[in-house]
């Protein structure tokens, strides 16, 4: 089963190599995995996208708590909570499609934020089902490049993730 | 020692640096020092009395400072292998914190073997290598490796310090992290130029991180639900690994275990945990463990693990020993190493010696306010597991023409009166050496059990010798292992250890060929070992003393010559049975119950 886990780490160089080293070593495997530095800028927040049994989930879980710089780990799947992903896709955008893909872009409430003669880029955020879905609805031809950040999560209400 | 009369006589200049050092000086500095001074400094601070090490160009400095301190003494080894073995065998026998200082590049690739055979054993070791001048790091300087990245799989923490405002502070670190929670090895790795630059030094007092706390106290209510299940236990088993030797929780094993009257059995790692020679031990477990031992593993009905992790030597096929229905309670202090390969039912995670202190506590006070007894009757347990111990009990076939190794191991600990520090290195010898020599005290058996690194023996045998320069040490090997490191014999002369190397030679890589013969119709490919060296004449070329033995008529005689040149190292060459086997045996992927014993027993079913 797929699960989203945040970490708290020390920002410091080398810590996401000791995250990413442990998911190798172990045979874990990454679906996404999204990092950058939180308020406080010693410390960063990663989110890290995986799938396994209840009893490799529990041992990614204890594995990563036993690395000496993270602070805190959550599974939120545990819980309620919201998962977002930001995509970058430029498409072909010639006269015959660039009301379809116009069209398309507001269907899924994404933005247009590239205009050029021959194409668009457009930029659009949402769980990655979401993201998956306006893939698979457009037309394959017509897709030039994708670019995507992997999931962030955070949990809902009170489920805060904070030392 | 000095005493305060020789304080009063000293001359005023001497007197003055007399009384600083014994104020604060040794953690605190008003003017600037250079950074490898700092790291003498912390070396000092943290009370280190040996420091096993190589130089090289980028420790350069930090020798320079050894060369002109006291503090502690700088073993030179023959190869950066040896010296994080011996720092680590240093580490095992007195439970403090092995320390070990190599140079860049090769310096550093060459301890790697060593700090992950620490690692697999969580043995506490502070590893210095030296790095490239911070503006050459990335830039494939000389004698420039990744140290921080090529070790990352295999420390507990390691740390690159690029401003030596930091080294204090780090080492400090390195110290805490190493010794507390689930021990480990730590690497820090300090460019040349941070060694030359100067700083005032400030050694903490204490360590507080945010992201590292380990649990000390097991939670209560899982104690009392464990004293509970192991009070209705109708067939107790106690299982203890490597753990209790680290986390020093003999004594309060022995207690609990002595209170219930349950069977105790031992890991290879665990070996000492409990004494062998005590009624309620029913030795080793395992692949390669005894018969009563691993019957009883199998058949009990309630099973507490302590400092164990029920690895697949330990409890071979994990699908075989879930077929038997118990309940299982396991304390550790690494949460990962619960329910990873076994799922267990009652989880504690707390220092092994707190929680079984806690336990005995509870459970005396379970005994006095009880007005019946409180134990079940294991009484029929028990003889089952007599029974067991009469089917194989060890026995090995004797012969008057050739030494069985077998035989020199129960020797050698009739003449060491069971006593002895015993380091092995990895393969049928050390199987032998930890079914035969009886260690009724912990931290006495020191081999490579995770790891299985062949090559760690005499280094072992180095770091317990220096820890304990009058006690008795012996090292048994086999002429494959010894080899990996034979080098270190120069280390021995050059400060005079009285090692007993004790060299089971059967002219086989014995535990390969083991192998061959069972599970490959004996092609025996490359586990014959030709062109062996005149282990006499080698030994004898460094000025040790050296001796063959042929005969088993001999044996016994020719420990007792050698234990008894008190001050000499004495190399033992036996000259053993090619073609002996290690019984019992449970077969790579079988159930721990599903054991081979041996040819003689075979037939005689």
């Amino acid at each position: 089963m797929k699960h989203i886990i945040s970490i708290l780490i020390e920002n410091e160089a080398g810590a996401l190599s000791r995250v990413a080293g442990l998911f190798s070593a172990r045979g874990y495997n990454i679906e996404s995995l999204t990092v950058a530095a939180t308020e406080d800028v010693t410390m960063s927040r990663m989110t890290i996208v995986t799938s396994g049994s209840d009893e490799v989930i529990e041992q990614i879980i204890k594995q990563l708590n036993k690395l000496i710089d993270v602070i805190k780990v959550l599974d939120l799947n545990d819980g309620k909570h919201i998962e977002r992903e930001l995509m970058l896709v430029k498409v072909k955008a010639t006269a015959p499609f660039r009301e379809e893909m116009k069209r398309m872009c507001d269907i899924f409430r994404g933005r247009i934020i590239d205009v050029a003669d021959g194409s668009f880029t457009i930029e659009l955020t949402g769980s990655g089902t979401k993201l998956d879905a306006f893939i698979e609805s457009l037309d394959k031809t017509a897709i030039l490049e994708t670019v995507r950040t992997g999931a962030s999560g955070i949990g809902r209400g009170d489920r805060i993730l904070k030392i | 020692m000095a005493t305060p009369a020789k304080n009063a006589k000293v001359n005023p200049v001497s007197a003055q640096t007399q009384s600083e050092s014994i104020s604060d000086s040794h953690k605190k500095t008003t003017h600037d020092i250079s950074g490898a001074e700092i790291v003498i400094r912390c070396l000092n601070a943290e009370k280190v009395k040996f420091v096993f090490g190589y130089p090289g160009g980028a420790v350069l400095h930090i020798y320079d400072e050894i060369y002109k301190q006291n503090g502690f003494k700088h073993i030179l080894v023959r190869h950066e292998q040896a010296a994080v073995h011996a720092a680590d065998a240093f580490s095992r026998s007195t439970g403090e914190v092995g320390v070990a200082l190599v140079t860049s590049g090769p310096g550093a690739t060459n301890a790697i073997t060593g700090i992950a055979t620490a690692f697999m054993d969580s043995v506490p070791l502070v590893v210095i290598s030296g790095q490239v001048p911070v503006p050459a790091i990335g830039l494939d300087a000389f004698q420039e490796v990744d140290m921080v990245g090529i070790t990352r799989p295999c420390v507990k923490h390691n740390f690159l310090v690029k401003d030596v405002r930091d080294i204090a502070a780090t080492i400090k670190k390195a110290f805490y992290i190493a010794a507390t929670g689930r021990p480990g090895p730590v690497v820090v790795d300090i460019p040349k130029d941070i060694t030359a630059h100067k700083t005032a030094f400030h050694y903490p007092e204490s360590v507080e991180m945010r992201s590292y706390n380990p649990v000390l106290k097991g939670h209560s209510g899982q104690i009392k639900k464990a004293i509970k299940l192991l009070l209705e236990a109708k067939r107790p088993m106690i299982y203890t690994g490597g753990g209790l030797v680290l986390g020093d929780g003999a004594a309060e094993l022995v207690k609990l275990a002595q209170t219930l009257n349950y069977p105790v059995t031992n890991t290879l790692m665990g070996l000492g945990g409990y004494p062998a020679t005590d009624k309620q031990f029913v030795g080793m477990l395992g692949m390669h463990g005894t018969y009563e031992a691993n019957m009883a593993m199998q058949n009990c009905d309630v099973l507490i693990a302590v400092g164990a992790r029920f690895d697949d030597r330990v409890i071979g096929n994990p699908k075989h020993f879930l077929g038997q229905k118990r309940t299982i309670i396991h304390i550790d202090v690494d949460p990962s190493s619960i329910s990873k390969r076994v799922k267990v039912d009652v989880p504690i995670v707390g220092h092994v010696q707190s929680v079984l202190a806690d336990m005995n506590t509870l459970l005396d006070l379970e005994i006095n306010q009880a007005d019946r007894p409180i134990k079940n009757d294991i009484s029929d347990w028990w003889s089952q597991i007599n029974e067991w111990r009469s089917v194989h009990g060890g026995r090995y076939e004797m012969s008057d023409t050739v030494i069985k190794p077998q035989y020199v191991i129960e020797k050698l600990c009739e003449v060491t009166k069971g006593e002895a520090y015993v380091t092995s290195d990895v393969g049928q010898h050390q199987m032998w050496a930890a079914q035969y020599y009886k260690f009724d005290k912990p931290r006495r058996w020191i081999n490579s059990g995770g790891l299985g690194t062949m090559g760690v023996g005499l280094p072992y045998a180095m770091g317990c010798q220096f820890a304990d320069k009058d006690a008795q040490v012996a090292c048994v090997t086999g002429e494959g292992s010894i080899q990996m490191n034979i080098q270190e014999l120069s280390t021995c002369a050059q400060y005079s250890l009285p090692i007993k190397v004790i060299l089971l030679n059967n002219r086989y890589l014995g535990m390969v060929r083991q192998w061959q013969e069972f599970f490959y119709q004996n092609r025996y490919a490359e586990s014959y070992m030709d062109s062996l060296p005149d282990f006499v004449k080698l030994a004898e070329s460094y000025g040790h003393v050296g001796m063959q033995i042929t005969k088993p008529g001999d044996v016994e005689g020719a420990l007792v010559e050698a234990f008894a040149k008190k001050d000499r190292f004495v190399f033992m060459d036996f000259i053993t049975d090619q073609a002996e086997n290690v019984f019992p045996m449970v077969e790579n992927g079988r159930g721990i119950s599903e054991m081979i014993l041996g040819k003689s027993h075979e037939e005689k079913k």
